[in-house]
């Protein structure tokens, strides 16, 4: 099976979480795009790793330990980015970004 | 058309349409579901990959620890779909085209990619824990570490920024 | 001796150093004696270094100090050279300029403590330029001393500076300078692109293998004539000679007579070998100098400014100086460069002190009898009419009855304009001595109470100088007399490389002693005719007519520059001030502000501080990444 097919996947995926952060405002929907695209190119490294792994080099295998950390990365950061949404909602009464768009106040 | 052929089709399509309902659906709690859907079909992914190990940590962080959390968040708001904040329309189209573009571009740019394929009938025991853990207990000790400072920071900032 | 060559230009440097820093701390009588002093010690180095020089078979040093530019394959040291013309110069400038500082001690007593200094700080400096320019080995030095009197011509014509005339009279001098600085700067240049060095030694050498009439050749004579023209005050630069007379009297003797303007003349004869294989550039450097001569010398005829009158003869006489350059008479143009310095410092000096006892007046309408009163000064005055006559026996007619007398080798009708020249000369010298000493006096009572005569630092060097300007002829006594011309002699080294290639007609001696003859009868004649009009001058207040009157205004040749020249230049810069400033560069500038800020205003609105929006932008700024990194 062509890796294309899952770059392709991969590459969809990505789209799909761009365009949900450019198309809607609930910060809440635009951060889980967001790890829509870590998964996109979570799945890329695991398919590249397979392929290269097939091609003859074991050593590929440690780029699921890359997918690994990334989860790890990804999930510290959910647990920041949550609290500081809570504290957003706390503060203003909406998840809508576009609130945010002033420094002050 | 072989059989793994036929998973990875069902599989792919399961992906996207979940995805297309994270962005598409009204109700936040409706993404949330559509998106623990594509995290599954995203794991079984893993699975034709080889990646056992890993399908394991991404049902159970990501479907299990960090959705859960992000529906927990969602009904301790209370967000619906009425209170749902909305785009003017023409932003939407907007963004919906430049990530078609992209989509585009990138397709276009990868489509000649001229990359090995990936075969059956390999070695299938390379995602298997006992590879990884040594692995990651050798090669990948101090970032392993690191990452547990980093969970660390994470947690107390979590409840520092709760707290308040 | 030679050796200790720097030490002649750079002890006027100290005394400038000293009087200029100075200037507010040191008595007047310091101040004079350090002026004098310094350049007194440098003319007595002078004449020991002369001494060494005038040996026979002297041949040229070069005394390199340190390297001054060096780029290349192109090296220009910081050399003077010793040899036949540069000690001559040496001696005259510092000669006459020790005598010029003494007497200045005098003139300029009433100045206050700290312009007195500063007077004689400019005068050192002056010095030092033209001591530079003179002992330079190569052109750049030459250059850089050329520069230097200018610099120091302006400074001192502007000396009272809070007359606005005067400034406006330095500032002519300055700007006509610098047009022809221009051309000797070029000059310069194609030399350097020539021959690659700017030293005499070396040109000199490489210049005949260029052959006579060689394009080049007459193109370096002609920019570096052009550069002469605007020093020496030659047609079309001469104007602002006789507005120098802005400057107070002693400088106008030293600068604008006896040294500075005779720069051009001795670039000339040092390049002389250029000059010879150049002849047309010769004979336009001839034209030159004689139509100035002639349109000086009638200028001066109608003059009352006493100033005014020497300034023309100045002119006039530098004219003959080029007709000698030009007619190939190189040793008669430096010998009459040395008489003349004599003569008309003498006669500026004079009037000098004229102008002391009447009190600044200058219009010699208000002057006369003045020899009543001032008995020394009219004697050395008569001393010096006489000389620039030509009277036989004083120096004046040995140089110019040389120069006459190639002129007539050269063209006879040259030699015709030139003799009528010199009648001019004679009258309106004679015209000048006769209304300021004799007749009546016709100033205020005021002021012919405060007649008397000068102090003896006036008066001395007014008697040495007469002494020299009767004497100083005899160094070049013409071939008649069968003695030997020293001068000729003198200077056969520096001037030998043109021989081969002048063409001068050698005079029958019977034809020598008739031209000499004619000019001088004509000349006693002028002088007669002279006295007779202006023994008893009185000012009829009448205007004047016709070409008196053009006479009057200087053939209007300030005005004619005026309406050619400054008119449009005016109106051009008046165009470039309202147009192409305001609207052209201000808009520019003002614009590109407007332009920044604007943008600015707008680009603003970028930063509305909405997150979709930024991540919409970096979408977009992804995708034109990608397309140019993968398509284009």
């Amino acid at each position: 099976m062509p890796v294309q097919y899952y770059i392709f996947l991969s590459i969809a995926l990505f789209c799909i979480g761009i365009m949900g952060v450019l198309m809607r405002r609930n910060a809440i929907i635009i951060f889980m795009c967001i790890e829509l695209m870590l998964n996109a190119v979570n799945l890329l490294l695991v398919a590249f790793s397979k392929m290269w792994v097939d091609a003859g080099r074991i050593d590929a295998a440690s780029a699921q330990l890359f997918v690994f950390f990334v989860m790890v990365v990804a999930a510290a950061e959910v647990s920041v980015g949550l609290a500081i949404i809570v504290m957003m909602y706390r503060n203003t009464h909406s998840v809508d970004i576009n609130i945010l768009s002033r420094l002050k106040n | 058309m072989g059989i793994d052929m036929i998973i990875f089709t069902v599989l792919s399509a399961i992906a996207i349409a979940a995805a297309l309902g994270v962005i598409l659906s009204k109700n936040p709690v409706n993404s949330v579901l559509c998106m623990i859907t594509c995290f599954v079909a995203i794991a079984g992914h893993y699975i034709m990959l080889n990646a056992q190990f890993l399908f394991v940590v991404h049902l159970i962080v990501y479907t299990g620890a960090i959705m859960v959390l992000f529906l927990f968040v969602l009904m301790m708001m209370n967000l619906n779909a009425d209170i749902e904040p909305q785009k003017r329309n023409w932003l939407k189209y907007a963004g919906a085209i430049s990530g078609g573009a992209l989509l585009l571009v990138l397709v276009a740019a990868l489509r000649d990619a001229s990359v090995p394929a990936i075969q059956s009938g390999a070695p299938t025991d390379i995602g298997l824990i006992s590879n990884l853990g040594k692995t990651l207990f050798t090669s990948y000790v101090v970032p392993f570490e690191l990452s547990s400072v980093l969970f660390l920071s994470a947690m107390v900032g979590a409840v520092v920024i709760g707290k308040k | 001796m030679i050796h200790l060559v720097w030490l002649v230009p750079f002890l006027p440097l100290l005394g400038f150093l000293i009087n200029g820093l100075g200037r507010n701390f040191l008595p007047k009588s310091l101040t004079g004696v350090i002026g004098s002093g310094t350049v007194l010690a440098a003319f007595v180095i002078s004449l020991l270094i002369f001494l060494d020089v005038r040996q026979p078979g002297f041949a040229p040093q070069v005394i390199a100090l340190f390297d001054f530019i060096s780029v290349g394959s192109l090296h220009i040291p910081f050399a003077f050279q010793v040899d036949q013309l540069s000690a001559l110069f040496l001696l005259i400038i510092t000669g006459v300029g020790s005598l010029i500082h003494i007497y200045s001690t005098s003139y300029m007593h009433e100045e206050s403590n700290e312009s007195f200094a500063r007077y004689f700080a400019y005068l050192n400096l002056f010095v030092f330029s033209m001591l530079i320019l003179v002992l330079g080995a190569n052109y750049v030095m030459m250059f850089i001393g050329w520069e230097g009197v200018g610099l120091c011509s302006y400074l001192l014509i502007g000396f009272w500076f809070k007359n606005i005339s005067y400034n406006k009279a330095a500032n002519k001098a300055f700007i006509m300078n610098r047009i022809g600085d221009l051309g000797f700067l070029l000059g310069i240049f194609l030399i350097i692109q020539q021959f690659g060095s700017v030293t005499f030694m070396e040109v000199f050498e490489k210049v005949p293998a260029m052959g006579e009439g060689s394009g080049v050749l007459f193109t370096i004579a002609m920019l570096l004539f052009i550069g002469a023209m605007g020093k020496s005050a030659q047609i079309p630069l001469y104007t602002w000679l006789p507005d120098a007379m802005a400057g107070p009297t002693p400088v106008s003797a030293l600068i604008h007579a006896a040294t500075m303007v005779t720069a051009g003349i001795y670039m000339v004869a040092r390049s002389n070998v250029i000059y010879s294989l150049a002849p047309h550039i010769q004979a336009i450097v001839a034209v030159v100098g004689l139509v100035t001569a002639l349109l000086a010398a009638s200028i001066a005829l109608k003059q009352n400014d006493i100033k005014k009158v020497l300034a023309y003869s100045t002119v006039s006489q530098l004219g003959y100086m080029f007709l000698a350059l030009g007619v190939g008479a190189y040793t008669a143009a430096v010998f009459h460069v040395m008489t003349h310095a004599f003569f008309k410092a003498l006669l500026f000096l004079g009037s000098g002190s004229v102008i002391h006892a009447m009190g600044g007046e200058q219009d010699i309408r208000k002057m006369g009898g003045l020899k009543k009163w001032m008995p020394v000064t009219n004697f050395t005055f008569l001393i010096g009419c006489l000389a620039i006559a030509g009277i036989p026996g004083l120096s004046g007619f040995f140089s110019k009855d040389e120069i006459l007398a190639h002129a007539w080798g050269y063209n006879k009708i040259m030699y015709a304009l030139a003799l009528i020249g010199a009648l001019m000369t004679a009258f309106y010298m004679f015209r000048l001595y006769y209304i300021t000493f004799s007749g009546k006096f016709r100033g205020t009572h005021e002021q012919e109470h405060h007649l008397h005569e000068s102090p003896a630092a006036i008066t001395l060097p007014l008697i040495i100088l007469a002494i020299l300007s009767v004497i100083g002829g005899y160094v070049g006594l013409p071939e008649v007399f069968g003695a030997p011309h020293l001068l000729a002699e003198y200077l056969s080294p520096i001037f030998a490389p043109s021989v081969p290639y002048l063409h001068a007609e050698h005079l029958s001696h019977g034809l020598e002693w008739g031209l000499m003859g004619l000019s001088t009868g004509l000349v006693i004649v002028m002088i007669f005719i002279a006295r007779g009009k202006f023994r008893n001058y009185e000012d009829s207040g009448a205007e004047n007519t016709g070409i008196a009157k053009v006479l009057e205004n200087k053939w209007y040749v300030d005005e004619l520059y005026d309406a050619i020249i400054v008119k449009p230049l005016m109106v051009l810069s008046r165009f470039f001030q309202d147009v192409v400033e305001r609207a052209g560069i201000d808009g520019l500038v003002n614009g590109v502000g407007a332009g920044v800020k604007w943008g600015g205003r707008q680009i603003r609105l970028l930063q509305n501080g909405q997150v979709g929006f930024y991540i919409f932008a970096m979408v977009i700024g992804m995708i034109v990444l990608f397309v140019i990194s993968l398509f284009l």
